[in-house]
């Protein structure tokens, strides 16, 4: 009998296309799957940034493996309905972020994106917080560039919003 | 027109033009750091755009690429804001100030919107945009407070810009429906919001607002009028497009 859970288990192969060391599911981009009683699987994903042009690519990427897991039917849906939140990263999906030298967003808990949060960010190298926001613009739309006083380097952080 | 689709191709062409405008700084900005800004704000408008090019379609109007791609000047809606050239610097920096800071208060407001598909992509531009605002209270802030010379440039720009920036708020007819169904607050009421949100930015520096009533808003281009360099732009932007409209990329 297919479950979710299996579901999501064979989905946690499928990585962000730019971030090798977070899955989807982790990033919290796959926000729902469903077995259908046919035996074909349904997946919500949602976009980090509306701009994201990678949607495409984790699209595609969820259905190959699905497909590969024997899965006859695949609908994948992107929407907005229940929109990302940085705090929609798991544990797990930000352990995956510091491995690839990104510094984590801070958690929101629903509070309010002000100019606090977004100029917070802890060194990834040295973990201190004696860092400074240098631009809200980094490489990817879902990246900002910090600098950290302690170790004199700059790093990038996955963006709280 | 239909309130829905009048206040939708008003939003979309206005991030369509200003996404492309601000994709011109790509490769030319004075420093990296700005020349990465610009064109990640220009992609995140360009989304914005196709966020609710994709909700006119489901309205029954053509295809996000058809309907960016093909029409002319006298069919758009934006601003004329939006279409003007980057200009130097300053020019660009104003514009995208005083058009964010409205853009931003837009969206939180549309977020409420009594449409709920609109509402959804307001929830989550709203986010995104407040990056935007961000960026140009930053900029604003350090040359509004800098040299002799970066003050005046920007009060120059601020004086040039904003009878352009008034013009955000031009209303259509349908402007009594769109209040009166819940789908927007008005511009009137941006406007008024819009106003206090500047004028405590530009208070923390040494640039002056002049008295905004004393000003003649530049308007027409939520009527399709719009000033010599749309074209061009329309031109440039659908080069590729037109070669071969049923290209699969």
């Amino acid at each position: 009998m297919l479950t979710e859970a299996q579901i999501l288990n064979w989905l946690q192969a499928v990585t962000d296309p730019e971030i090798p060391t977070i899955s989807l599911v982790d990033l919290g981009v796959i926000r729902e799957v469903r077995v259908e009683e046919d035996g074909g699987v349904y997946v919500r994903l949602t976009p980090t940034f509306a701009g994201c042009p990678a949607m495409d690519y984790m699209r595609r990427d969820v259905e190959t493996t699905l497909k590969a897991h024997g899965i006859p039917r695949v609908t994948t849906e992107i929407s907005l309905r229940d929109p990302w939140t940085s705090d929609m990263v798991t544990d797990r999906g930000r352990e995956g972020l510091r491995r690839h030298g990104l510094a984590t967003p801070p958690k929101l808990n629903g509070g309010l994106l002000d100019l606090d949060i977004l100029e917070y960010a802890e060194c990834p190298r040295c973990h201190t917080t004696n860092t400074e926001l240098r631009t809200p613009f980094g490489a990817t739309l879902c990246r900002a560039v910090h600098y950290c006083h302690d170790c004199r380097q700059i790093f990038e952080q996955f963006k709280p919003i | 027109m239909n309130p829905k689709l009048d206040l939708l191709y008003r939003l979309a062409d206005d991030q369509l033009i200003l996404g492309h405008r601000n994709s011109e700084w790509n490769g030319l900005g004075p420093i990296l750091e700005e020349d990465i800004a610009f064109s990640s704000m220009a992609q995140d408008k360009l989304g914005h755009s196709l966020q609710l090019y994709m909700l006119l379609h489901e309205l029954g109007e053509a295809e996000p690429d058809t309907v960016a791609f093909t029409r002319n000047t006298p069919q758009f809606h934006c601003c004329q804001l939006t279409e003007l050239p980057i200009g130097e610097y300053d020019f660009s920096l104003m514009r995208h100030f005083l058009f964010d800071h409205a853009e931003l208060l837009r969206f939180e407001a549309l977020a409420d919107s009594s449409y709920e598909p609109l509402a959804l992509v307001a929830r989550k531009v709203k986010g995104e945009l407040k990056y935007h605002v961000l960026h140009a209270n930053t900029w604003v802030k350090r040359l509004g407070t800098a040299t002799e010379e970066a003050i005046e440039r920007m009060q120059a720009a601020l004086e040039f810009t904003l009878p352009y920036a008034l013009g955000i708020f031009e209303t259509t007819e349908a402007e009594p429906e769109i209040i009166s169904s819940g789908l927007f607050i008005g511009e009137v009421e941006l406007q008024r919001r819009w106003e206090a949100s500047i004028s405590k930015v530009l208070a923390q520096t040494s640039l002056v607002l002049p008295d905004l009533r004393l000003l003649t808003p530049v308007t027409g281009g939520r009527h399709g009028q719009h000033t010599e360099h749309l074209q061009p732009l329309l031109d440039e932007m659908a080069e590729v497009f037109r070669l071969d409209p049923t290209a699969d990329w």
